[in-house]
């Protein structure tokens, strides 16, 4: 009997063991991600704060590492971004708002949604190939801004589409019911209600897909895009009437992460310190964006209660 | 007239994927014109810019798989188990502060990763392994697997999150421990998510080109040897691209057929995870 009992007690404490062991696991697994995301900063920063300066960011890519900037290859992600933005958010938020509120619910819906779900794991150096074939040989558009701009647009469009449908099916039905009792059509309670409602949601899902396109560089090496580029495209603001010009899109360009794999593939060392300092200029971007992302969804989460 | 502007919108992402399909196998058909499918899927040797070409896709399909399996030794372990750990383990606020801190894993963009595994990654392990070249697949390896640790702790975790807690309290009446629980009972329940997240990982791994184009080196080898340079698909695609081919040679064809060979590897992944999703989905 006390043998018996001696037995299921050893058992009991063997598997408190087994789980106090694997919660120790866990934290050294969690340690593992961290300390990686935290070595990494560490070493870009060691190795790039002393390149940053003001004339790091005014000066354009030069042959001699210490005189070389991130001019062209900042304003390049600047107006790149800006073309990217201006696509993906109508045709994303729209694809979005027909998939969640205008949609019959049958076969044809159905492909649509398989369809996003795969174009979400097709590897983005597929969509440079794509951008290759299709927007600079047989549209004509060149190495240009605005083929840069259309690939990641396209790019990011299954993370616009995926944060607008979350950010909408969020509000509850009863106030569409609302809406439609009081006499509104479909599209007033759309434009009315419910995209404004899930505005935080949509903008929080622009900013993730935004944040993943400035960091992107395999698509548009694929396209062309790493030249030597020490100038800048035509300013979008003229002097004379018309005062707005468009010729920045057809201009060659360079955006920061190319500029980063530029310098990183070059053997000697002071160009390593450059690609460090844009790197480190990158990466400030891409938190800052990602911590907007993160305060903007926890806000809303706050203080929305239907 | 507003409908049928946000089907076109709808529509435009089907476009996508017409456009992608559409664009590798009409750039490819001139390739496999030249180069029968059978030397492409079985020679051993990749060197298309040669004066004496050869067109086998195995050594680069080889060095992807390697990458990718490195990356999969790193990525699935420590990504399950932070997900149990997250889910399971966890104290509410440490959940709330780690989960977003761990997901920034996977917003540094790429290039910055390359520029990690070559000159921080790979000096270390210099130190370990003095033989190790330069350019290997073990350190680009390596860092793929911790950059999509937080797709599959994410995924998974929202996996096993969506268990309904009647099921653990069942667990844990019968006495079971945490471990336990997440072993037998919540990891079985949320199988689908969890291989949902694994095949995105795998995805991403298979695809991820920046930090290969940058650590790996770009020789296609034919080698399982993760301590030896090699080229991915991806690594090749970028190598192409770098230099400046004519719009209609071959060379130019090549990486439109390299594509291909990713895309389907990709996709037959993806299936394959849709079938074991379908097939162990729990309904409660």
């Amino acid at each position: 009997m006390t043998a018996a009992l001696a037995a299921v007690r050893a058992g009991i404490t063997r598997r408190r063991r087994l789980d106090l062991a694997f919660a120790a696991v866990g934290v050294c697994a969690l340690a593992l991600g961290l300390l990686t995301l935290g070595a990494l900063l560490w070493d870009l920063g060691a190795d790039g704060a002393g390149r940053l300066s003001w004339d790091f960011l005014t000066s354009f890519p030069s042959r001699h590492a210490e005189k070389a900037g991130i001019l062209s290859a900042w304003v390049g992600t600047a107006l790149v971004m800006l073309v990217t933005a201006c696509a993906a958010v109508p045709l994303g938020v729209g694809a979005g708002v027909y998939l969640e509120e205008y949609a019959p619910k049958n076969r044809f819906t159905e492909l649509i949604e398989v369809n996003i779900a795969n174009l979400a794991g097709v590897p983005s150096v597929v969509y440079g190939l794509m951008a290759l074939g299709l927007f600079v040989y047989r549209f004509g558009f060149g190495q240009s801004v605005l083929t840069a701009g259309l690939t990641l647009a396209l790019l990011i469009l299954p993370i616009v589409i995926t944060a607008t449908r979350e950010a909408i099916r969020a509000i509850p039905g009863h106030l569409r019911e609302a809406a439609f009792a009081l006499g509104a059509t479909r599209w007033e309670t759309t434009r009315d209600h419910v995209v404004p409602y899930s505005l935080g949601g949509i903008l929080t899902g622009v900013i993730i897909g935004l944040s993943r396109a400035i960091g992107e560089s395999a698509p548009l090496v694929t396209i062309g895009a790493l030249a030597f580029i020490a100038f800048l495209p035509p300013a979008p603001v003229k002097a004379a009437a018309p005062f707005l010009s468009f010729e920045w899109l057809m201009s060659p360009f360079t955006v920061l992460p190319i500029q980063m794999f530029n310098w990183v593939s070059r053997p000697q060392a002071p160009f390593h310190l450059n690609a460090a300092g844009a790197g480190l200029v990158l990466l400030t971007m891409t938190l800052a964006m990602n911590g907007a992302a993160i305060w903007l969804r926890y806000r809303f989460r706050k203080r929305i209660k239907w | 007239m507003v409908e049928t502007l946000l089907l076109a919108a709808a529509l435009s992402s089907v476009a996508v994927t017409l456009a992608i399909v559409g664009i590798l196998v009409a750039e490819s058909i001139p390739f496999f014109r030249a180069v029968p499918l059978g030397t492409f899927l079985t020679d051993t040797q990749w060197m298309p810019l040669f004066s004496e070409p050869r067109y086998g896709i195995l050594p680069l399909v080889c060095g992807t798989l390697v990458t990718t399996g490195v990356a999969l030794l790193v990525a699935v372990p420590v990504g399950t188990i932070a997900a149990v750990y997250l889910s399971e383990y966890a104290p509410h606020r440490v959940r709330e502060w780690v989960k977003p801190m761990l997901e920034l894993l996977s917003a540094v963009p790429t290039v910055v990763y390359g520029y990690f595994a070559l000159l921080f990654v790979t000096p270390a392990l210099q130190r370990v392994l003095p033989d190790l070249p330069g350019f290997n697949m073990l350190s680009a390896g390596l860092v793929i697997g911790v950059m999509i640790v937080p797709y599959i702790s994410s995924l998974s975790e929202d996996a096993m999150r969506a268990v309904p807690v009647h099921l653990r309290e069942g667990a844990y009446a019968l006495g079971s421990t945490r471990l336990q629980t997440a072993l037998g009972v919540v990891m079985p329940s949320a199988f689908s998510g969890i291989a949902a997240a694994y095949v995105l990982g795998i995805s991403r791994a298979i695809g991820e080109t920046m930090v290969v184009a940058i650590a790996a080196g770009m020789q296609p080898t034919m080698t399982w040897d993760p301590t030896q340079p090699a080229a991915t698909i991806t690594a090749y695609i970028v190598q192409v691209s770098l230099g400046d081919l004519p719009h209609d040679s071959i060379g130019y064809q090549t990486i439109f057929a390299a594509g291909l060979t990713l895309m389907l590897m990709t996709l037959s992944f993806n299936v394959a995870g849709h079938i074991l999703r379908k097939r162990f989905r729990e309904v409660y």
